[in-house]
């Protein structure tokens, strides 16, 4: 491996959390985004193709070294780490709305539900997957909510955008053509 | 409100009652699931069918007095109250009125899909462990300040350049000199029999002369040095000597 990417690893070893690009040129100033870009390729095909227990995932925006899910039952079993607590269908359902609508308001969310969510919020909020982004314009002024970092690193995805397109879901919100 | 028979339920801090349902997570999701069990075509619902079996469901499940499922069932019965009313054939401003519950449902069953979606992805995150459990840092503490004295009271003296001049009252004890009364009482008793209450105080009495005076007084009267009359109330009341009066 490269000098580089051998510090690349050290320095995911070492970090307790995801690191994100713009952060790693702290460790090196004379390599540009491009060189840990490739640093980060040839350390995740290091791992994939030489049969490693990890993997170098994208997450939150950043880089991080997790075991491989394979490992997950023994490792669990062996209590040398637990999987977080699952949330409630209430609490996913929340999150599903925020997560494509936001920043969005209590009462879109309740609307959307047919059920009041306050409580709900306010669950999620204190696990820190969503926040107060703002508040509307309109009336009463709302607060508005939105996703935080912590909410893609709790899916493991890199970015909103990893959240699956509304053309993919099986239920189109378009009426049958027959209609009308 | 959730509200329903059998699950447990945490009291939020606002002291509102939340129960969570167990098996639905809301009056859209029990629907959904009648009409995935009655294989109904989600675009001609119908109506009386469904809205039978929605308040059947409430009722089996303890849900009668759940304002979310009362209004849905309120919603159901309208619709189907609507379909009942006679129209033309041919008109076109006709609109179904089962529609926004269809947009309502789907919209719903959409959500529900991104959630499992979502539950899938955490279920994948949580399986892959990061390296062992690092504790998060602790806020650190304030580093330590480092001035001398004379900075110290420069600052102070800045502050207090800022604030406008203080008033300062001086609060003086005022106590009340009942005896200097009485004695100026039985003196002035001793050379006049009858005189007004006006005559005992001096020229220009403070609210402290006055009150000793008047205790004074009362304290007189009462061990009958001297008597005390009132033509009528709030009058101007004459003092003269009392039976217990001596000469000194």
């Amino acid at each position: 491996m490269d000098q580089r990417t051998r510090l690349l690893e050290a320095a995911l070893f070492a970090a307790p959390r995801p690191l994100a690009l713009d952060e790693l040129s702290a460790l090196d100033a004379e390599a540009t985004d491009a060189d840990w870009l490739g640093a980060i390729q040839e350390l995740r095909e290091h791992y994939d193709h030489e049969g490693h227990g990890v993997e170098l995932v994208e997450i939150a925006g950043g880089y991080q070294v997790l075991t491989r899910q394979a490992f997950a039952e023994a490792i669990e079993r062996a209590a040398f780490s637990s999987r977080p607590v699952r949330l409630s269908t209430a609490a996913l359902e929340v999150l599903a709305i925020i997560s494509y609508r936001q920043p969005v308001g209590r009462a879109e969310v309740e609307e959307i539900r047919g059920v009041s969510s306050a409580g709900v919020l306010r669950l999620l909020q204190e696990r820190g997957l969503i926040e107060v982004s703002g508040r509307s314009e309109g009336l009463g002024r709302p607060l508005l909510y939105a996703t935080t970092p912590q909410f893609l690193e709790y899916l493991g995805l890199g970015d909103l955008a990893d959240l699956p397109r509304s053309d993919e879901l099986t239920i189109a919100l378009a009426p049958p053509l027959a209609d009308g | 409100m959730t509200a329903a028979g059998t699950a447990t339920s945490p009291v939020p801090a606002d002291g509102a009652f939340v129960v969570t349902l167990d098996r639905y997570a809301g009056p859209l999701d029990l629907l959904l699931h009648l009409i995935r069990r009655e294989e109904i075509d989600i675009w001609d619902i119908p109506i009386a069918r469904i809205a039978d079996q929605f308040l059947r469901a409430m009722h089996a499940l303890g849900l009668d007095e759940a304002a979310e499922y009362l209004e849905m069932a309120a919603r159901l019965l309208r619709i189907k109250a609507q379909l009942l009313l006679p129209r033309r054939g041919d008109d076109l401003a006709w609109e179904d009125p089962r529609h926004e519950l269809v947009r309502r449902l789907l919209e719903y069953q959409q959500v529900r899909e991104i959630a499992e979606w979502l539950d899938g992805a955490a279920r994948g995150r949580a399986s892959r462990f990061a390296r062992g459990f690092v504790p998060p840092a602790p806020d650190t503490p304030p580093p330590p300040l480092e001035f001398t004295i004379e900075e110290l009271l420069e600052a102070v003296q800045r502050v207090l350049s800022m604030m406008p001049d203080p008033v300062i009252h001086r609060v003086v004890p005022r106590p009340l000199d009942v005896e200097a009364a009485t004695t100026r009482l039985i003196e002035t008793l001793g050379s006049r029999e009858r005189f007004g209450w006006r005559e005992v105080l001096g020229p220009s009495p403070t609210t402290v002369d006055v009150l000793s005076s008047l205790v004074a007084l009362l304290e007189l009267a009462r061990s009958g040095w001297l008597r005390l009359a009132q033509s009528r109330p709030f009058t101007p009341f004459v003092i003269s000597r009392g039976p217990a009066y001596q000469t000194t």
